[in-house]
């Protein structure tokens, strides 16, 4: 457990140095937020019935989305798509750790660790910035209750922890393609449509939102930001939150799964 | 000077040429590149779509008019993109001092880095951008003329020349910075994000700001309206003619890469 600790520390440590390329990023997140905001302004300004998610309710969860995408797993790690190229990842079995645990450990610290640069100087901006530049109609504002605050914060935690797993699960399939090519190409596609990051799930067709709330995806953006912004509350927001939990528990085990049958013949590339 | 001025020509096609088969020696890779860029870019798409879908319609504007704003800008956008990747990776020669080596070659630095690794996998974008624009361009009955055929290849040339313009900015910065700084991509991959709407759709302070200080409605909302017949918003000759600011742009970006590139001082690595 020690050395799970002592790496998660390194890496977290060396994820906070790229300040300026975070700061970047941040600037970008922010234009990108009010693009979104506005477009969605823009068809709320037309609408004549009443919508499943309020103006307000979307406007919450667009500047979370922009505050929290590092957190979502679209990419492999850099530096283990690396390892697996080279082959160097024939020294990460030798270790006396567990490597799908190493994995999880280091997307933990490596994800974490982007996401905060970012998201307190971005909602710094979206809430009280935008508050005190008169511009409070599409400015991030705190949970209306307590409840939800707390649902939030748990339903992030799980949110994170299935982060890891997907990225997990990518490294994986990342040894079996060599190249990131193939179905890792799809992931960040799926996840991308599915989790809400391009319209806030209840904006979708009625008939497909079933589906979508059913897959896992929908645990990566659109349970925690929808009990954040309100518009899922008591038994429905606690259900949800089982949902993550059980795909959470199913994706550690797939990509237990595979780990375990990749390394009982896994080909080392390099010489 | 005029000899030069097409060894220059010759030049880029011939770098573009070796760019392109180079990257047609992995055609797996090149496939699986395109089918996953042209996913990634297709899928804000279905947003737009759903959210028509959810909403009926914007004020003043169909599913089938934002397509064409839609289709239009990636296709310039890819475009841009695929010729800017020298400007856009322009930072790491700057730090490894690659770029002395440019200056050394008798030939425009410009050229060298526009015909710097054209970027094939970006098909994917044109593609799907090229799909939407015919199927907008056909639902909405465009009737075609040699009028409106110009004003479409002048927006998507003028287009280009303000998306490699701010690339160019973004590589001359970094002849101060030696970091690479990818502020611009606000700009770039933001600016494609706006421009698939129209820009009257968004507040008023953001739509002066890509009119007057990036002329990004003026080489995709002026022109692209004018085509799908909406002629009131200007009047009809700076709808038609508004793109020519695009080339204004590039030519300010190349006016402070010049400067930039006096300034510079090799990194000495």
């Amino acid at each position: 457990m020690k050395s799970y600790i002592a790496l998660i520390l390194v890496r977290f440590r060396a994820g906070l140095q790229y300040r300026v390329a975070a700061l970047a990023g941040v600037t970008t997140q922010i234009f990108w937020g009010f693009i979104k905001i506005m477009v969605l302004e823009a068809f709320y300004g037309v609408s004549t019935v009443v919508q499943p998610m309020s103006f307000a309710q979307v406007v919450s969860y667009t500047w979370l989305g922009q505050g929290l995408l590092a957190l979502l797993p679209w990419n492999v790690d850099p530096d283990i798509r690396e390892l697996i190229r080279s082959g160097s990842v024939s020294y990460e079995l030798l270790r006396p750790l567990d490597l799908y645990s190493v994995w999880f450990v280091r997307t933990l610290a490596w994800r974490t660790s982007a996401v905060i640069l970012r998201c307190i100087p971005l909602f710094i901006f979206a809430g009280p910035v935008l508050v005190l530049i008169g511009l409070q109609d599409i400015a991030l504002t705190l949970p209306r209750t307590f409840e939800a605050l707390i649902l939030f914060v748990l339903s992030m935690t799980v949110t994170v922890a299935m982060s890891c797993c997907v990225s997990a699960l990518n490294n994986i399939l990342t040894m079996w393609t060599l190249s990131a090519l193939g179905p890792s190409a799809l992931l960040p596609v799926a996840i991308t449509i599915f989790s809400g990051m391009i319209i806030p799930l209840p904006l979708m067709p009625d008939w497909v939102v079933p589906v979508l709330r059913a897959l896992p995806f929908s645990g990566l953006i659109d349970t925690p930001f929808r009990i954040y912004s309100g518009n899922l509350a008591g038994k429905a927001a606690i259900y949800a939150i089982l949902h993550q939990i059980g795909w959470t528990i199913a994706l550690v085990y797939l990509g237990r799964v595979l780990i375990r049958g990749r390394t009982r013949r896994l080909v080392i590339q390099g010489g | 000077m005029d000899g030069y001025r097409q060894t220059a020509v010759h030049l880029l096609i011939r770098y573009l040429g070796i760019s392109i088969r180079g990257q047609l020696q992995y055609k797996a890779s090149f496939i699986f590149q395109s089918v996953g860029h042209l996913l990634i870019t297709g899928i804000e798409f279905l947003g737009i779509w759903a959210l028509f879908d959810r909403f009926g319609a914007l004020p003043h504007w169909s599913l089938q008019e934002v397509a064409f704003f839609y289709g239009t800008v990636n296709i310039q956008f890819a475009i841009a993109d695929a010729l800017g990747r020298g400007f856009d990776v322009f930072a790491g020669f700057v730090k490894t001092g690659e770029f002395d080596r440019m200056l050394l070659r008798p030939r425009s630095v410009v050229i060298q880095l526009l015909g710097y690794e054209f970027t094939m996998r970006r098909v994917g974008r044109l593609l799907q951008g090229l799909a939407i624009f015919l199927w907008a361009g056909v639902s909405l009955g465009i009737s075609w003329n040699l009028v409106l055929v110009s004003v479409w290849l002048f927006a998507v040339a003028g287009a280009v020349a303000l998306f490699v313009g701010l690339v160019i900015i973004q590589a001359t910065i970094a002849f101060w910075t030696v970091e690479s700084i990818e502020i611009m991509n606000t700009l770039t991959y933001g600016g494609v994000q706006t421009a698939q709407y129209p820009l009257s759709i968004y507040r008023k302070a953001f739509q002066r700001f890509f009119t007057f200080v990036v002329p990004l409605g003026a080489v995709t909302y002026f022109p692209l309206s004018m085509i799908i017949g909406k002629t009131g918003i200007a009047s009809i000759w700076f709808q038609a003619l508004a793109p020519a600011l695009g080339f204004f742009f590039l030519i300010s970006a190349l006016f402070f890469w010049r400067l930039g590139v006096r300034h510079y001082a090799s990194t000495g690595s």
